[in-house]
């Protein structure tokens, strides 16, 4: 109930509702935050039983949930042509910490991707996830669409100078994450289908030369992907419990906090990038149902708003936000049900973890305040 | 030069829009593909993962079976089980192995030798593991312990099961041990029915009967996380979980009779050599004896490589059972039976005597068969010839008896093939014919039977040998006048719960045909003349039971043709064995009896006192009269 009927005097009117002039006012998307708000909510649920029955872990979770509002709200509040005008400096900024990480960075798990700001550690990369649709949008805002041969080339080297920094970190799924935020871009401008068929052979191309370049441990990981069980206890472990837990959950799931495999540690990353598995494991096909529902309602109310905005720039980076978000789900519940290499994303705003839920909700804020400033021609 | 482009908001807008529809149906596409892959998972493969997860959750621990005692025919323990101290460590729980395994060596209770095997075990077990680091403490090593525990976290006593032998070395050869599964014993069990169990039968009855003994081993189900470590919820969840008592083995009651088995030991005891004593009514064992024996309770301890070692290389083979696995010429023995068959083919008249001048030739040869100490006996019949074991009577006797019917008569006395104990590891010995001479030689020339190899048969001597298990077998259907019993050691089995007894029945092997009742008469009457005015006179004298018996000597060292056998003069091994087999009241026999002591020189010296003491034992009460029979 946005709207409701006014009737003074012989005049009836239609206007906001108290609760929709205060969302208005903050420039919030009530549907959006509805299905953002459930997902999360949800996904605390879960994180309570897949951490092991911590809540401590759901209190950290939870504030990493009021930082991410925080940011989502604050960026709701930002003008978009200001958030266009700034846009170079965003990237260039966030592409000279990559670098600094390459050099400087603080290993964790075996990968060199963070920056220990004492107070707390920050993934340039996670900016980068924002700042590189935006780039490719705020180059494409002036030129005509769609984008011209020239143009992909430039585009192509906004996207693959921080993606390369991300790869030799290494990072895949992040790196992947953020080819696929540009790439959306570039797609969503309009590129005709053949070229995407001929980017489609040249990435083919790519991947069999970039084979060659690959980690042991992410050559592992295609490979048993291809058969996890050539390695059961090494590298496919991961996607043979994962898969025992999704499988042995059935339709209805164990129930809340039973998992066998979650509860008793069968299945590794239970709270961060496998918390799908543990879903399907206790709540079964119906969770696992319920959740991809919302997510979908999710994407598809910002691909609704994408399209409601009236500039180029808004229309491109509101899209590009959008359907990542839903690249994120998909390459986490595929890699959780065996049918894509386990490259470590997690499975947005469920997943434990501060980065990847901030990065998130911020994008959404940028989205927010790009519809929230559309002209709003012919009404 | 190209068209100048010209950005059109309106169509941009219509293909953003556009392009939007297609992100949306490939976004229905997609979550289509993953709810397929969802269906798939947990509609059709459902129950497959259910099993898998099932699997990884639940682990079977096994609870092993008490193994079951075996005792004397009385009732007497002859193994039991027995909880053993042991040390165990948990490593997780340990601040500083090293140290702490300084300090166990500085008390005294690990040996400094075998700090670096133990530091092995632990760096391969996993963590919460206890791992045993010293076995079968002795009361004060766990006083000494206790007075130290504070000292060493992470370290306890426990108990275990071990199998306990309370007599020792006493019948060990009949008994065999326990000791770790290997290998080997790996080939022959259920590995499932012994997930639990440690130790098993090695040998003897403890081998032979091991499925008995051993009973069933149950379970119980434990919860355990990816780790392995047992838990008793998961998450919120408390599991049903299985649990199967186990079954203990049965207990095995024996023939043996250990008040008999005792006296035969003690009797024999600081010579190499074996007793065997039968019930020739049933061929229960009464008695067992091979000596020098072991401590069975070694290997089921864990035996090191330096005991197992001693034990092996001792010149005096305590390892080996003499009693089914030692073959010795039987000597004098297989006069008995040699007269048997010459009176049932009619080859010898009994009162007919010869003369014995201590010389026997073959007609055309000039080989001397000579007298057992070149003895001249003088005119002798046949019962003079079995009680003083004339050898120049019995050269004659085989000589026109032949080699072929003497094979095929002694053949159903059990000679040449194992007689069927119920332990295993029996040798069957050799009854040489020849047929079996075809067969043992390769070399034609080898292969022909000489006419002096069967006058040698005629002293049991020559390719003739015999387990001191056979011939107590011999003795036994001597003493029943032609009746074969399977000899036996396991006469019932013991219910461990009720203690209801199941016996097992004896079991008749038929009877030696064609010998007349006269015959068998005349043969023991021999035997009687043996412990009365023959060669064990010396020994039967005062016996207040009338026994059958006769000695036999077997020659290790053959002495050359032109001298004289000299026991001082040449060294204690190369010495003649000393046989006696004997069977007694001798009218209604309920013992018989095969003494052998390696290298004892003569059978009347050496064996045949053994014999009588373990009669005496058998047949005698407290005051020295003869028991009645049962």
């Amino acid at each position: 109930m946005i709207y409701e009927e006014v009737t003074t005097g012989s005049r009836t009117r239609r206007t906001l509702t108290g609760a929709a002039r205060v969302l208005f006012a903050l420039k919030i998307d009530g549907p959006l935050v509805i299905g953002l708000a459930l997902i999360s909510a949800f996904g605390l649920v879960v994180l309570y039983s897949a951490s092991g029955q911590s809540g401590q872990t759901v209190v950290r979770e939870v504030g990493h949930l009021v930082l991410g509002t925080a940011a989502m709200l604050l960026l709701a509040q930002v003008n978009p042509n200001f958030l266009r005008r700034s846009t170079p400096w965003i990237y260039l900024a966030g592409c000279f910490l990559l670098v600094v990480v390459a050099v400087f960075g603080h290993i964790g798990m075996g990968a060199q991707r963070w920056l220990d700001l004492k107070i707390f550690r920050f993934q340039p990369s996670e900016l980068m996830k924002i700042a590189v649709p935006m780039m490719c949008a705020w180059y494409l805002h002036e030129r005509p669409l769609p984008p011209s041969p020239l143009s992909l080339v430039v585009l192509g080297v906004i996207v693959m100078v921080p993606v390369s920094l991300v790869v030799v970190q290494p990072d895949l799924g992040t790196a992947a994450l953020i080819a696929a935020g540009g790439a959306l871009v570039i797609i969503l401008a309009g590129l005709r289908f053949r070229v995407i068929a001929a980017l489609a052979a040249l990435g083919a191309v790519g991947a069999w030369f970039g084979w060659s370049f690959m980690h042991d441990y992410q050559r592992k990981r295609v490979l048993t992907f291809l058969d996890p069980q050539t390695d059961p206890l090494g590298a496919g472990y991961h996607i043979i419990q994962s898969q025992i837990a999704i499988g042995s959950g059935g339709v209805f799931g164990k129930g809340w906090m039973n998992g066998s495999q979650a509860q008793l540690e069968f299945l590794p990353e239970r709270s961060t990038d496998f918390i799908f598995a543990v879903i399907g494991e206790e709540f079964g096909l119906l969770g696992l149902l319920v959740l991809l529902i919302l997510y979908v309602f999710v994407v598809s109310r910002a691909v609704f708003l994408a399209t409601q905005t009236q500039d180029t720039f808004a229309r491109l980076l509101a899209g590009s936000l959008a359907l990542t978000f839903f690249v994120y789900v998909f390459i986490n519940a595929g890699m959780v049900t065996g049918l894509l290499p386990v490259v470590g994303v997690p499975l947005p705003l469920v997943s434990y973890g501060g980065s990847s839920v901030v990065t998130l909700l911020a994008g959404f804020g940028i989205l927010m305040a790009l519809y929230s400033r559309r002209k709003l021609i012919g009404s | 030069m190209p068209a100048v482009r010209i950005k059109d908001h309106w169509r941009e807008q219509r293909l953003f829009d556009q392009r939007a529809i297609i992100a949306a149906v490939l976004i229905g596409l997609a979550t289509l593909g993953l709810l397929t892959r969802l269906y798939l998972l947990q509609v059709v493969r459902h129950d497959y993962y259910s099993d898998l997860s099932q699997g990884n959750r639940v682990r079977t621990e096994p609870i092993p079976a008490a193994r079951g005692l075996i005792l004397d025919r009385n009732g007497e323990v002859m193994a039991g089980s027995q909880p053993a101290y042991q040390l165990e460590l948990v490593p997780e729980e340990v601040p500083d192995i090293d140290d702490t395994m300084k300090r166990l060596v500085d008390i005294g209770l690990v040996a400094a030798d075998d700090v670096d095997e133990i530091e092995r075990t632990i760096d391969s077990s996993r963590g919460f593991d206890s791992v045993p680091i010293r076995l079968r403490m002795s009361d004060e090593d766990v006083a000494r312990f206790a007075v130290h525990r504070f000292e060493f976290q992470g370290l306890d006593i426990k108990t275990r099961q071990t199998r306990w032998y309370p007599n020792g070395d006493l019948a060990v050869h009949a008994l065999g041990y326990v000791g770790a599964i290997s290998e080997q014993d790996l080939k022959h069990i259920d590995r499932a029915a012994y997930s639990g169990t440690s130790l098993i039968g090695k040998l003897g009855v403890e081998s032979a009967y091991e499925t008995q003994l051993h009973g069933t081993n149950g379970f119980r189900e434990v919860l355990v996380n990816a780790s392995g470590r047992s838990v008793d919820r998961q998450g919120a969840f408390v599991p049903e979980l299985k649990t199967k008592a186990p079954a203990a083995g049965a207990d095995l009651v024996l023939s043996i009779d250990l008040k008999i088995q005792r006296v035969a030991e003690s009797a024999l005891a600081g010579h190499r050599g074996a007793v065997v004593a039968i019930d020739p009514n049933t061929g229960d064992v009464l008695a067992l004896a091979s000596l020098p024996g072991f401590d069975p309770t070694l290997f089921g301890r864990g035996i090191t490589a330096s005991e197992y070692g001693a034990l092996q290389n001792d010149l005096d083979k305590p390892l080996l059972n003499r009693a089914l696995r030692g073959t010795y010429p039987p000597g004098s023995t297989i006069k008995p039976g040699l007269a048997l068959a010459a009176l049932t083919y009619h080859t010898v008249e009994p009162e007919t005597r010869k003369f014995c001048a201590g010389a026997f030739h073959l007609p055309g040869s000039a080989h001397v068969f000579r007298e057992y100490h070149n003895e001249k006996h003088g005119w002798v019949d046949l019962d003079d010839a079995i009680a003083h074991s004339c050898d120049v009577y019995f050269y004659g006797l085989a000589e026109v008896l032949g080699v072929d019917r003497i094979a095929t008569f002694l053949a159903p006395f059990g000679f040449g093939r194992p007689t069927g104990i119920d332990i295993s590891g029996e040798r069957p010995g050799i009854l040489p014919s020849r047929e079996w001479k075809q067969k043992a030689f390769a070399k034609p020339a080898d292969q022909i039977w000489f006419p002096g190899e069967t006058v040698n048969f005629g002293i049991g001597q020559g390719y003739l040998n015999v387990t001191p298990l056979q011939l107590a077998h011999y003795a036994s259907i001597l003493a029943t006048r032609g009746k074969i019993w399977k000899p036996r050691l396991v006469m019932a089995y013991r219910d461990p719960q009720n203690g209801q007894m199941k016996p097992v029945p004896p079991q008749s092997e038929g009877e030696v045909q064609g010998v007349t009742t006269e015959d068998w008469a005349r043969v023991v009457h021999g035997m009687i003349g043996v412990t009365q005015h023959g060669t064990a006179a010396a020994i039967g004298l005062h016996a207040p039971y009338v026994f059958a018996g006769k000695t036999g000597t077997a020659q290790v060292f053959t002495v050359a043709q032109n001298e004289r056998y000299n026991a001082s003069k040449i060294n204690e091994r190369l010495r003649d064995h000393s046989w006696f087999i004997a069977f007694a009241p001798a009218d209604e026999p309920r013992i018989a009896i095969a003494v052998l002591q390696e290298n004892g020189g003569a059978g009347a010296s050496a064996a045949a006192p053994i014999a009588r003491k373990v009669l005496d034992a058998y047949l005698l009460d407290a005051d020295g009269k003869v028991k009645p029979a049962p």
